[in-house]
């Protein structure tokens, strides 16, 4: 482990234990008298109607899908990122981006194909 | 962190060892993040109130503490703190009683990293831009649980929403930042600041026309990042009653309204020190620096608060089709412009 993780998990433990305080502290302040009515899942006054089962629209899962590969892009995206000024400072910098463009030009030619199909439509 | 570090050794000579120096300083920075993240969230709910009411041509909260109600988010705090804690007869309890601490860790772990002034950083990481992305996806986990756990309605459509809404701004969002790292060839909050030295036209989002759309769609993207209005459809008061947190009270509520100010300053304090020089002034040499960096994060705050109150809330699919049929292919394109510039121009500053 670095020593950069220290400061970090120090956060961690930070943010935990404050919050932790802070909802001790409401816990000790404010009142509990729990009642059936009160501890009714709340649907605008009236008694809930059906379960929480509820249908989702299938666009949701797709987006899910789309993001996945698009993050898995990015992350790749990045370390490049880094190495390309020094890339410049070699004189490779058109050989970097041939290269990255190539890798992005797969992606593209997914993402035309996703919009074309109508995948990215809302409807 | 270096500050912290620095004062510590001065204090204690050779008393503590470099790991107790560590974690000494990390653990006075952490407690200064939660402050000045407390009170920033505080702050900024008054100034929330005011600026909606000044738009509205209302005056907002006047009655506690004298001077146009600069007070009344304490009383605020006060009120939610002896409020009751409901846990719904329904509620997935484990699941509900977490998702608070989800989202408000993680929104404090991803202040870790934020450079407020040289030296003063809780967490000087190498991958400080990465690891921001990283934490900040907290956030959504948090409101899938939240949303999940409450079993309600109104809940999993808000966290549905919340969610999808989350993971393809990031897309754009983290996109919009690869052409700054391909300038300064760092991820180091600290590196990336100190690139942007010596006045307002080294600063990223001047550095050429991509660069400068890119902090557009960074801009764009992390107001729909946090969930804020023209981009509130996770919490449409009108048809979600509130979305992911419906049915949260007291504390537990709190929390989420605490995350969400917090974050708003964050996404600003990043736009502030990837594309707007940091703490670097305008012109001449550096002075106060925690001071200017403040200064141009409010000012995006404001910026924030002011699209709010001012644009009409966007539909789902228009959310969508601006996300993913403009602004990732535009990011895209930034990212392959940034590089053809800095080859033609040949030069990596």
């Amino acid at each position: 482990m670095s020593a950069q993780a220290i400061p970090i998990l120090m956060v961690v433990g930070t943010a935990a234990l404050l919050s932790l305080l802070f909802l001790g502290l409401s816990g000790w302040l404010g009142p509990y008298r729990p009642n059936s009515l009160k501890s009714t899942t709340y649907e605008c006054g009236v008694p809930a109607r059906s379960t929480v089962q509820i249908r989702f629209f299938v666009r949701f899962f797709l987006v899910a899908l789309l993001f996945l590969l698009f993050d898995l892009e990015t992350v790749f995206l990045y370390p490049w990122a880094i190495l390309f000024r020094s890339m410049v400072a070699e004189g490779r910098a058109a050989f970097a981006l041939g290269e990255m463009g190539a890798f992005v030009a797969v992606l593209v030619v997914g993402f035309v194909y996703v919009w074309k199909k109508g995948g990215l439509e809302w409807q | 962190m270096q500050v912290m570090t620095d004062l510590f050794a001065r204090i204690f000579g050779d008393g503590l060892s470099s790991l107790g120096l560590l974690v000494a300083g990390g653990l006075t920075m952490a407690l200064i993040m939660a402050l000045v993240m407390a009170s920033c969230a505080i702050v900024f709910t008054w100034a929330e109130r005011k600026v909606a009411g000044f738009i509205q041509s209302r005056y907002g909260p006047m009655r506690v503490g004298r001077w146009h109600g600069v007070l009344q988010p304490v009383a605020d705090m006060v009120k939610i703190l002896g409020k009751e804690d409901i846990v719904p007869r329904d509620a997935d309890k484990p699941l509900f009683m977490l998702a608070p601490f989800v989202i408000f860790v993680g929104s404090l772990m991803a202040w870790a990293a934020i450079p407020f002034a040289p030296g003063f950083i809780a967490a000087d990481l190498d991958l400080g831009l990465f690891y921001i992305f990283a934490v900040s996806s907290a956030a959504t986990i948090g409101i899938l649980m939240a949303g999940w756990a409450s079993n309600n309605k109104w809940s999993l459509y808000g966290a549905a929403r919340g969610a999808a809404q989350a993971v393809s701004y990031e897309i754009p969002l983290a996109l919009a930042c690869i052409p700054v790292v391909m300038i300064t060839g760092s991820l180091n909050m600290n590196d990336i600041v100190i690139a942007q030295q010596g006045g307002i036209w080294r600063w990223h989002f001047l550095h050429d026309p991509f660069l400068f759309v890119a902090f557009l769609l960074y801009f764009v993207a992390s107001i729909a990042e946090v969930n804020r209005g023209p981009f509130d459809l996770p919490e449409t008061e009108s048809e979600l009653v509130a979305g992911y947190h419906t049915e949260y009270t007291g504390m537990r509520f709190a929390f989420f309204f605490l995350a969400e100010y917090a974050n708003l300053f964050l996404v600003s304090c990043v736009a502030t020190a990837v594309f707007l020089g940091g703490w670097q002034p305008l012109f001449g040499p550096v002075f106060l620096p925690g001071l200017v960096f403040v200064i141009k994060a409010v000012l995006l705050v404001l910026l924030q608060m002011w699209l709010r109150w001012t644009l009409p809330r966007l539909r789902v699919d228009q959310l969508m089709h601006v996300c993913w049929k403009v602004m990732v292919p535009l990011a895209l394109v930034c990212v392959l412009g940034a590089g053809i510039w800095m080859l033609a121009t040949g030069q990596a500053g």
